[in-house]
């Protein structure tokens, strides 16, 4: 490897890219060829025998990579959380107490917070009234498409275009190129460092953050009201009911369960973004979350024992969802 | 049901719901929604020397095109920092196999977990349920040693130093096994639909369980897994934090979203490089996203809680 690498300094672009893409042809012919002569084999042995190899070739493998690949990290990370930097020695709870106790730690953890309750309630909130609105739409589908797109783009890339919107010109005699400056000094006569500015920044990420998920809350949230049947909206418009009143009585009701996972999806996906505070702020001037500071403290300090707690400190926050949500398959497995 | 009274009231229905104040709100919130990224995409087709003196809507009063920025972020670089297209066909490389690799155990899984009947399989599906959403954060350190490493208890090596730290394989295992979870519960939920009787004719008729699976199972699953993939896809080609552990590294491998995140860090990547790098990076996603946006939805619908 590391012969390969001096050389590796004197590659052309184009060179590396071909033996990458090699290495993507073989491993792709490699794996194919693999599953392809296991599964012959497989195929030619007794009904007796396929009894048991049916469960080695079909569920083995992906059982396999799930113990190895979650399931122990999980539980290194766990223990990891009790140990020092480098992992050689128990500290107990001192990384614990260290995250709730460091007033650095406390702001991102309060900032988490901030995004957790922000971010799925409002972007539930405008999805359910897009969805209500273009229910009963001719052609709702340009809109839907519109909104759903940042769905497609990635935490980076949303990251760039709204970086990009608030963009700050610090010289008065320049205009300025952002288009939330633009707006704000031609209402106002200034704009503000936007990013710089606390608190007012998090809640700036949190709208990336609300611009993507709307998208999706909107699409999940309509389909349930399609589901919705004629005959009820029928009878509540026969009663007379104005539109908001059917939507709280009639649909809000009707699509409840729907609400709720939507919701909870959301806060988990919440819970878990980083790139979007890395991008735009590196989580500087006081607006870094949890899933950002672990990366941090992992990889940038090297400092395994705050990194993992902080990873645990993520789980935890998300252990009743994922119970709840077991709770909620279990429910509807037995009602089948 | 009531056939005849139906269209008659749901022209009405469609009557009252479309009104017009209804329609009006949602067309400007979606012009809202589109606005940033159009701002984007206006600003990469400007000169440099517009992009930095005057914002994206003036390009209507004045407008000037040039594609000099698509040429200078994709093509210019230097050993230390090589041109964007690089990284586009990293984030193919890392792409593809991410993609195939977990649908296939997947579809295996899902396989056994819909139609073998043995003791556990309920716990089994229950646990792969929950680790959909595990945050990925849980796992890196650990893997990211696993990789570099092997795995070791005391002196029993269970696997080896693989020596594949640099290479496209610890990014492909990893992708393949967070995919894994929403995959599988994904593909279980179509899969145990499949009617019951066609799976029992098959078997009286004496195929045996592989013979059933690549005869039937597979052929009926083709949507189910158009579905996840475009979802496996859309999740790999934007990750940041995957590519950021495992292959960040090296520039040789290093995905897209690591290029434009690092491009945004650094002080002197000006806005005509940011802007047009960003739409690079944006545009294989977003031609996959409206070409099969149906399935994308579908896929989405059947349950989607990954992280």
């Amino acid at each position: 490897m590391n012969s390969v690498g001096i050389f590796a300094a004197r590659k052309t672009p184009w060179e590396i890219v071909a033996d990458n893409f090699s290495l993507l042809a073989m491993a792709l012919l490699a794996f194919g060829a693999v599953v392809f002569l296991v599964f012959v084999l497989a195929e030619r042995t007794s009904v007796k025998a396929q009894e048991w190899i049916k469960y080695i070739v079909f569920i083995a493998p992906a059982v396999l990579l799930l113990l190895v690949g979650l399931i122990y990290p999980t539980i290194r990370t766990l223990i990891f959380s009790f140990m020092d930097a480098r992992s050689e020695n128990f500290v107990g709870f001192e990384n614990y107490i260290w995250a709730f106790t460091i007033p650095e730690i406390v702001t991102v953890l309060r900032n988490t917070a901030i995004w957790v309750v922000m971010v799925p309630l409002v972007s539930t909130s405008i999805g359910l009234a897009i969805a209500y609105m273009t229910d009963r739409m001719k052609r709702p589908g340009i809109i839907k498409s519109l909104i759903f797109m940042p769905m497609a783009i990635s935490f980076v890339g949303a990251g760039v275009i709204w970086k990009f919107v608030y963009s700050y010109e610090p010289n008065d005699k320049r205009p300025e190129i952002g288009l939330l400056s633009a707006i704000s000094k031609a209402l106002n006569g200034s704009a503000p460092n936007w990013l710089l500015e606390i608190p007012l920044n998090t809640f700036l990420l949190i709208i990336v953050m609300i611009w993507i998920q709307t998208g999706f809350a909107m699409v999940v949230l309509a389909a349930a009201m399609k589901n919705i049947p004629d005959e009820v909206v029928e009878a509540a418009m026969l009663d007379g009911a104005s539109p908001v009143k059917r939507f709280f009585q009639v649909t809000m009701p009707m699509i409840r369960a729907t609400i709720v996972v939507v919701l909870t999806t959301i806060t988990i996906g919440t819970l878990k973004v980083f790139d979007i505070v890395r991008t735009m702020t590196g989580g500087n001037f006081q607006t870094n979350v949890i899933a950002n500071e672990m990366y941090s403290q992992a990889f940038r300090q090297f400092n395994f024992g705050t990194g993992s707690a902080l990873a645990i400190i993520l789980f935890v926050a998300i252990i009743p969802i994922i119970w709840y949500n077991i709770r909620q398959l279990r429910r509807e497995r037995t009602e089948r | 049901m009531t056939a005849l009274s139906l269209p008659k009231a749901r022209r009405k229905a469609k009557n009252i719901f479309s009104s017009p104040f209804a329609s009006a709100f949602a067309w400007l919130i979606a012009i809202f929604w589109t606005i940033p990224t159009f701002g984007l995409l206006v600003s990469s087709i400007r000169p440099e020397a517009d992009i930095n003196s005057s914002g994206w809507w003036v390009f209507f009063s004045e407008p000037n095109v040039s594609l000099d920025n698509y040429a200078a972020v994709l093509f210019e670089g230097t050993t230390t920092n090589p041109p964007l297209f690089q990284f586009f066909f990293n984030s193919l490389a890392v792409t593809i196999p991410a993609v195939i690799f977990p649908i296939t155990l997947a579809v295996f899984a899902a396989y056994g977990l819909a139609w073998f009947e043995f003791k556990g399989r309920d716990f089994l599906f229950f646990t792969i349920f929950g680790l959909q959403v595990v945050p990925l954060q849980l796992a890196l350190i650990p893997l990211l040693q696993l990789f570099s490493q092997g795995l070791k208890i005391g002196d029993f090596t269970i696997i080896p130093d693989l020596e594949i730290t640099g290479t496209y394989i610890p990014i492909w295992i990893a992708h393949t096994i967070f995919g894994l979870p929403l995959a599988i519960f994904l593909l279980h939920n179509f899969l145990s639909q499949i009617p019951r009787e066609l799976v029992e004719a098959a078997r009286v008729d004496g195929a045996g369980w592989f013979k059933l699976f690549s005869k039937i199972i597979l052929p009926l699953s083709v949507p189910a897994i158009a579905s996840f993939a475009i979802f496996q896809f859309l999740w790999v080609w934007n990750d940041l934090l995957v590519g950021l552990t495992f292959g960040a590294g090296t520039k040789d491998i290093a995905p897209m979203t690591v290029r434009i995140a690092e491009m945004v860090g650094t002080r002197g990547s000006g806005w005509e490089v940011l802007t047009a790098g960003a739409f690079v990076s944006m545009v294989v996603p977003l031609i996959v996203f409206f070409a099969l946006q149906r399935y994308f939805v579908r896929g989405l619908l059947a349950g989607s809680v990954k992280g």
